[in-house]
C-alpha cells in the first residue's frame, strides 16, 4: 500500500532577492527593494505523488525548485520535509542527509554535463560525494542500477562513453540517472523534457512515472506545458509572479480551470484537432511583469481580461472552489 | 478538402535535393532526394526529430549551407529560375531578399554590444544600399511591424525578454522584403504564452505581406494552428506530405501516426504515455530500405530492402510500402 503522508510541505514560503541599489540611489536614500521571486506559497507533496508546477517563464518555477533543494535560502515561511523544518538548515555537512533524500534535475543540465567526464563518473559523483557506497563493487552496482532505471541498457555499454558520444535523449537520461543513483524520496525536475523531441520526451516521462510506481518516489515536475502536466501529474499548481493562483487535480485544472490565468495558459496551448471551443477569453498580451515590481491588488490584474475595480486594490485570498481545488481570484467562489 | 494554394504558380520548387556533409574524409548524407513545391502565401510545416534534416533543407533553400556541405543532387528553383545554391558568390544577390531565415536559437545570437535598432538597420544598408538615416527609419518601421514600439530600438539585447528578442530576429529577417520566411524552431525555447504571441505575429505578417512561410519544428501540435500543409521528415527524407486537416484526421505513414499519438492531448482524454520504440536514426549507418523499419510496428520484408518512393496519395504524398502496394493493386486492376 502506498504511504500517502506528505513528504514536503511549503508554508507561506518566500524567496526575496535584495536589489543592490546603485551608489546614486543610496546617496539619495532611495529604497532599494527586493525581487519577490517567490512570494508566499503554500503547497504539499505526498509520498509517491507527482505534482506539476506550471507557469510562464519568469513566474518563479526554478526558484521554487532551488529553494526546495536548498540551493537557495528562503527569506520567509517554512520548508518542512518529512515533518522536519529545513528552512534554516545550511552548510554542506548538515545538509548531506537531506541531499540523499531530495535531488534536482536541472533545466540546463542537458548542456551542463561535464564533457570530459565519462557517463560512469557523472553518475558516480553524487554517490561518492554523499558517501553512499563503501567500495568499488557497490559503486558499480549502484551506477548500473541507476542507468538501467533511466532506460540506458545494458548499462555497461555506457560506462566509458563521453557526453558527445550520446544522443540528446540519452544525455538527458544520464542526468536523470545521476539523480536516481542516490535513491531520493523526492525529485524536483525542472523542465526536463522541454527541449527534447516528442518521441524521446515520452521515454523520459515513462522513466519518471516508473520510479514513482516502483519506489513510491515523489516528483515535482516543473513545466510550462499544461497538456504535459496533465499527462504526468496527479495535481497541478499554477504559479504566477511568485504566487500560486490555482491548485487542483490534473483533470480539474485541465477541464474545469477556475482562474483566468489558468484559462489563458490553456488557451495558448496549441492543440491537435484544435478548433475546439477556444477564445472565450482574449489571448494574453504582454509578459509577466518584473518580480521587482509586483502589481498592487491581484498581481494578475494588469493582464487579466476580467479585472474589475476590487482587483486593482485588494489581493484575492486562496478560495476553496471544490474538493482539493483552490483558486486565488475574486470571481472564483 | 482541396488546398486553395494548389492552382497558384509555384514560388519555390525543390527537386530531388540531396546534401552531403564532409566529415574527416567521410561523407554523410543529411538529406536524400527531398522534393516539394511552395506557393506564394502558403504556410508549410517541416516536422521531424532532431537530426532528420530539417535545418539542412532550410539552409539549402536559403543558400546558407555550411562550407563542408555539398549539394550532390537536385535543384532549387525560385519563380522558375534555378538558384545557384552551391555557388557562394553567385548566390549572394539572392540571399535574404528572396528567402530569409529566422534561425534556431537565434535570439541568443544578437550582438550584445549594439542597440537593436542598429542591428536591424545594418542589413538595410548593406543589402538595400540605404543611407544610415534611411536604414534607421526602416528599422523603426520594422520594429513597429513586429509589435515593438520604435523607441525600444535603443535597447540592448540583454534588456529584452526572449520573446522580444525573437521579434527582433523576425524584424531582421523581413528587412530585405523577402517573399519566403523560414522559421527554424522559432518558438522552441519560449513558454506557451510567448509562443502563441510569436505564432500569431507570423500569421499576421504572412497575410499582411503575402509571405510564404516554412515553419520548422519537432512539435506537431504547433503546426495545427498556423500552417496549411505539413511535411513529415525522417532520416533525411520526406515520408508524408498533406494538408494539416488530413494529416491529423487520417495520417497515412506509421511514423506520422506514432508522432501524433505521442503528443499528450487532453481533448481526447487518453492519459497514456506512448513513446516511439527504438532510437532515432543515425545517418552514419542509415537502415537499409525504409529507414524507419527498425522502429515500425507494421514493417514487412520488403521494407528492409527497398526504399519506398514518395508517391501521390489522395491529396498528399506518402512514402510507405503499405500504401504503395495498395496503390499498385489499384492500378493492376484498373
Ligand atoms: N556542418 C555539419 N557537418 C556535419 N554534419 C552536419 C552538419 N550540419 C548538420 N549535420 C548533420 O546532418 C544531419 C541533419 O542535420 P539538421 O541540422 O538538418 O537536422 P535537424 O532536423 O534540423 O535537427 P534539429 O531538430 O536537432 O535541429 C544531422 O545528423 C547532423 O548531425
Ligand atoms: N539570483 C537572483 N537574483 C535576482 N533575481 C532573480 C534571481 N533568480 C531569479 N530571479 C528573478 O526571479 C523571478 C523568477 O525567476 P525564475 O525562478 O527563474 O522563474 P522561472 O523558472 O519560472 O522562469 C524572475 O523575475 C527572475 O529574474
Ligand atoms: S482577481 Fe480579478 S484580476 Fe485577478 S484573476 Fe480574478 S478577475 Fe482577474
Ligand atoms: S515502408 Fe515499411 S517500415 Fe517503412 S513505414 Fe511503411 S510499413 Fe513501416
Ligand atoms: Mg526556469
Ligand atoms: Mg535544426
Amino acid at each position: 500500500m502506498r504511504d500517502t503522508a506528505d513528504i514536503l510541505r511549503l508554508e507561506n514560503l518566500q524567496v526575496h532577492f535584495p536589489i543592490q541599489g546603485g551608489l546614486f540611489d543610496r546617496v539619495l536614500g532611495r529604497p532599494s527593494g527586493a525581487v519577490r521571486a517567490v512570494d508566499g506559497i503554500d503547497l504539499t507533496i505526498g509520498r509517491g505523488e507527482i505534482v506539476a508546477l506550471v507557469g510562464e517563464s519568469g513566474s518563479g518555477k526554478t526558484t521554487v525548485g532551488r529553494v526546495i533543494t536548498k540551493l537557495a535560502q528562503p527569506t520567509g515561511g517554512n520548508l518542512l520535509f518529512d515533518g522536519r523544518d529545513m528552512s534554516s538548515e545550511r552548510g554542506a555537512s548538515p545538509l548531506r542527509p537531506y541531499r540523499r533524500r531530495v535531488q534536482m534535475i536541472f533545466q540546463d543540465a542537458y548542456q551542463a554535463l561535464n564533457p570530459r567526464h565519462t557517463v560512469f563518473d557523472i553518475v558516480a559523483e553524487p554517490l561518492r560525494s554523499l558517501r553512499l557506497v563503501e567500495n568499488d563493487a557497490q559503486l558499480t552496482e549502484r551506477v548500473s542500477e541507476a542507468l538501467t532505471g533511466a532506460g540506458l541498457n545494458p548499462p555497461g555499454d555506457f560506462f566509458a562513453r563521453f557526453p558527445h558520444e550520446l544522443s540528446g535523449g540519452q544525455r538527458q537520461r544520464v542526468v536523470i540517472a545521476g539523480a536516481l543513483a542516490v535513491k531520493p524520496e523526492l525529485i524536483v525536475a525542472d523542465e526536463p523534457v522541454s527541449m527534447l523531441d516528442v518521441s524521446i520526451r515520452a521515454q523520459i516521462l515513462q522513466v519518471l512515472v516508473d520510479l514513482r510506481d516502483k519506489h513510491n518516489m515523489a516528483l515535482l515536475f516543473i513545466t510550462h506545458d499544461l497538456p504535459l502536466a496533465w499527462l504526468i501529474a496527479d495535481r497541478i499548481a499554477v504559479l504566477y509572479l511568485g504566487k500560486l493562483v490555482e491548485i487542483g487535480s490534473a483533470d480539474d485544472i485541465t477541464y474545469n480551470p477556475r482562474h483566468p490565468y489558468t484559462v489563458a495558459l490553456l488557451n495558448a496551448t496549441p492543440q491537435i484537432g484544435g478548433d475546439a471551443d477556444r477564445g472565450k477569453l482574449p489571448a494574453l498580451q504582454g509578459e509577466v511583469p518584473s518580480a521587482a515590481r509586483v502589481p498592487k491588488g491581484c498581481r494578475f490584474h494588469p493582464r487579466c481580461p476580467l479585472a474589475f475595480d476590487r482587483c486593482r486594490q485588494e489581493e484575492p485570498p486562496a478560495n476553496e472552489v471544490g474538493p482539493r481545488h483552490m483558486s486565488a481570484c475574486w470571481l472564483a467562489k | 478538402m482541396t488546398n486553395s494554394f494548389q492552382n497558384k504558380a509555384p514560388l519555390l520548387e525543390v527537386d530531388r535535393l540531396s546534401v552531403d556533409y564532409g566529415l574527416k574524409g567521410n561523407s554523410l548524407r543529411a538529406i536524400d532526394g527531398v522534393s516539394f513545391v511552395l506557393r506564394a502565401g502558403e504556410a508549410v510545416a517541416l516536422v521531424g526529430e532532431s537530426g532528420s534534416g530539417k535545418t539542412t533543407t532550410a539552409m539549402a533553400i536559403a543558400g546558407l549551407l555550411s562550407p563542408n556541405a555539398r549539394v550532390s543532387e537536385g535543384v532549387v528553383r525560385y519563380r522558375g529560375e534555378r538558384l545557384p545554391i552551391d555557388d557562394d558568390a553567385a548566390m549572394r544577390p539572392h540571399r535574404w531578399s528572396e528567402t530569409s531565415v529566422v534561425f534556431q536559437g537565434a535570439m541568443n545570437a544578437l550582438n550584445p554590444v549594439h542597440r537593436i535598432v542598429k542591428q536591424i538597420a545594418e542589413p538595410c544598408m548593406l543589402k538595400l544600399g540605404m543611407s544610415r538615416a534611411e536604414a534607421t527609419a526602416r528599422a523603426k518601421e520594422l520594429l513597429e511591424l513586429v509589435g515593438i514600439p520604435a523607441d525600444r530600438g535603443a535597447a540592448y539585447p540583454h534588456e529584452l525578454s526572449g520573446g522580444m528578442r525573437q521579434r527582433v530576429m523576425i524584424a531582421m529577417a523581413l528587412a530585405c522584403r523577402p517573399s519566403i520566411i523560414i522559421g527554424d524552431e522559432p518558438t522552441t525555447a519560449l513558454d506557451v504564452i510567448t509562443q502563441a504571441q510569436i505564432l500569431k505575429l507570423l500569421g499576421e505578417l504572412r497575410s499582411q505581406l503575402n509571405l510564404a512561410l516554412i515553419l520548422i519544428t519537432h512539435d506537431l501540435s504547433v503546426v495545427a494552428e498556423c500552417c496549411d500543409r505539413v511535411m513529415i521528415m525522417y532520416s533525411g527524407r520526406i515520408v508524408e506530405d498533406g494538408t494539416v486537416a488530413e494529416i491529423f484526421a487520417d495520417p497515412k505513414h506509421p511514423y506520422t501516426k506514432l508522432l501524433i499519438d505521442s503528443i499528450p492531448n487532453p481533448a481526447n482524454g487518453k492519459k497514456m504515455i506512448r513513446p516511439i520504440p527504438g532510437d532515432p536514426p543515425n545517418l552514419v549507418n542509415r537502415p537499409s530500405g525504409c529507414a524507419f523499419h527498425p522502429r515500425c510496428p507494421s514493417a514487412m520484408a520488403v521494407c528492409t530492402t527497398e526504399v519506398p518512393s514518395l508517391d501521390k496519395f489522395g491529396q498528399g504524398r506518402v512514402a510507405c510500402h503499405l500504401h504503395q502496394s495498395l496503390q499498385n493493386k489499384v492500378t493492376v486492376h484498373a
